[in-house]
């Protein structure tokens, strides 16, 4: 033991306590989440992915733009082609933002945490938080190395975009602003669910299954997908040209984040009801 | 102090907690006692806010758990050793719970040292023995060096050093005027450990009593007599007052009511010659058996009842 001393219970021994604080489980949260491996493995993917899969898409369809049609060449999107890789690198993101709050359940430490910080949707805003910040990070930094390294790769074959040309910086931010809502997303699935394999299938489903399968609907279903899907209608912020059938950048990224923030006060609802 | 008053917990139609109300006092260790499945561990989990109370209501200082303005600095609480995730390295599991309450970081050596991890501190809890978790969970329960402290079954999976060495701290802990309480299944384990007892079976209260007063009431004694003469001697010790029944054998009889010396003193007095004449004591073990025979969830088919 330390020696210390404390005072037998009643009423004047909390006066010595300091009152545990947000601030404090933030902190907390920032310990679990870069004191396990998976958290490192998962933000290299997210890096690596993003930039080398968006060097690889605008070499190759940069040396192949000479043999464009003309309404290929039209819509060519220097600035999409070299972020190609962040829809790719945003898996990973699922995949972690799921388990750092998914494998507390699956190991029981939920239950360590939850002594510890007994209000709950401190936890789970902590965590949230504390990832989407760091996600929002490495989501920037991908998403900017992997524009000018595309853009340099382009440059010489084909057109290529400047962060000044318009939309384009709007862009290549959103890239950072779409995985960082993605994050949120993914941690609250994962308090919803609480089973890693259910939660990430869900997740997968949501990002990529279902957008798939719209693809395959006749317009008159496809359209209202493409236009208000939350991960769709989010995309936009990442695109500098505009498609027929969806939204503008800020109003699809406000969907997003309206569906977001259902999911998530759903998940807190139950984090703070359900027997832990 | 923890007190709880009215307790129920029911999944479903299924009753873990039924009525329980005690106070658990500052300075005892209190041995929460009761076989597998008598809802020590759901009482517990209530106390530390994780499952709500069906009815009822359990405090700690006067406030329910999850009112604490910090928790971990009030009370400590190892309810499952394995509970931590295992790639993450024992000081950082610690480090991350001590945060969460504004603890100082070296706090966390402090109670490594203390449950004797220091020299693991940086290996990952995955590799951890059962018993080495055991020492991650108490050195949790530590940290805030509250006045209040809860363990469920801290000595299962250590070994006769690590048994020893928790028993011991129990009772420095409970010294130093802190309230203590320890689950286990085990009588044995608790008569060593505990001060007082509070006995559960089926979720409800079956007995909230000073050890001391435990063992005096529930342990039976009765003699064991072997003689040639067996049957005269049962109608003596009859006659002064005492039971006797039958033995294993026809020149065996075991009689209670009375004492070793009160029969030795009869035989004599009669010219009647014993070739045994042994004491018999019930152990706790059989004491607590015989007091939770009946809410035992799960009997071996034949069992007695």
């Amino acid at each position: 033991m330390t020696g210390a001393t404390i005072a037998l219970t009643g009423p004047d021994h909390r006066a010595a306590f300091r009152v545990a604080t947000f601030a404090d489980v933030l902190r907390s949260e920032w310990t679990k989440l870069r004191s396990v491996r998976s958290t490192f493995w998962a933000l290299t993917a997210t890096v690596v992915l993003g930039i080398a899969l968006g060097a690889v898409i605008s070499a190759a369809t940069a040396h192949s733009y000479a043999t464009f049609s003309v309404s290929q060449k039209l819509s060519w999107d220097p600035t999409g082609v070299s972020q190609a890789g962040v829809a790719i690198a945003s898996l990973a993101i699922v995949v972690l933002g799921v388990l750092c709050i998914s494998s507390e359940y699956s190991s029981g430490m939920i239950r360590t945490s939850l002594i510890a910080v007994p209000k709950r949707g401190r936890v789970l805003a902590a965590k949230a938080l504390v990832f989407a910040g760091v996600t929002f990070v490495v989501g920037e930094v991908t998403c900017f190395v992997a524009f000018f390294v595309g853009q340099a790769l382009i440059s010489g074959h084909a057109p290529h975009a400047a962060l000044g040309d318009p939309g384009v910086a709007r862009a290549v931010v959103g890239g950072g602003l779409y995985l960082a809502a993605l994050a949120v997303l993914s941690v609250a699935a994962g308090a919803l669910l609480r089973h890693p394999a259910a939660a990430i299938a869900v997740m997968m489903a949501v990002v990529l299954v279902l957008p798939l399968i719209a693809q395959a609907l006749p317009d008159s279903w496809r359209n209202p997908v493409t236009e208000f899907w939350p991960t769709q209608a989010g995309m936009q912020i990442t695109n500098v040209y505009h498609s027929a059938h969806t939204l503008q950048p800020w109003p699809g990224f406000g969907v997003m984040c309206l569906f977001v923030a259902i999911v998530y006060a759903i998940a807190w609802t139950l984090l703070d009801r359900r027997d832990a | 102090m923890i007190e709880a008053r009215g307790l129920v917990k029911r999944y479903g139609s299924t009753v873990a907690v039924d009525d329980l109300s005690f106070s658990i006092r500052p300075g005892l260790v209190t041995g929460f006692l009761g076989p597998n499945g008598a809802g020590k561990t759901t009482t517990m989990r209530m106390i530390l806010g994780l499952d709500a109370p069906t009815q009822g209501s359990v405090t700690v200082d006067g406030r329910s758990y999850r009112d604490l303005p910090a928790p971990m600095r009030e009370v400590g609480a190892l309810l499952d050793a394995k509970a931590v995730h295992g790639g993450r390295r024992a000081f950082d599991h610690l480090l991350c719970l001590a945060q969460s309450n504004g603890i100082a970081r070296r706090r966390v050596d402090e109670v490594l040292c203390t449950v004797g991890l220091e020299d693991v501190a940086r290996r990952r809890a995955k590799g951890f023995s059962l018993g080495m978790s055991q020492r991650l969970g108490i050195a949790s329960a530590l940290l805030g060096d509250p006045a209040v402290l809860i363990f469920d079954e801290p000595v299962n999976g250590l070994d006769p050093d690590g048994i020893h060495w928790v028993r011991t701290l129990m009772r420095e802990l409970a010294a130093e005027g802190r309230t203590v309480l320890v689950s286990s299944h085990l009588m044995s384990e608790m008569a060593l450990t505990a001060d007082h007892l509070l006995v559960i079976g089926k979720g409800r209260l079956i007995a909230d009593t000073s050890v001391d007063e435990f063992v005096r009431s529930s342990s039976q004694q009765s003699v064991h007599v072997r003689s040639p003469q067996a049957a005269d001697l049962a109608a003596f010790c009859r006659e002064a007052g005492a039971t006797v029944d039958a033995g294993t054998a026809p020149d065996v009889i075991e009689i209670t009511g009375t004492d070793s010396a009160e029969v030795g003193r009869l035989a004599a007095a009669h010219g009647i010659a014993l070739s045994e004449l042994i004491p018999v004591r019930a152990s706790l073990e059989e004491a607590f058996m015989e007091l939770t025979r009946e809410s035992v969830e799960y009997q071996a088919a034949g069992a007695p009842r």
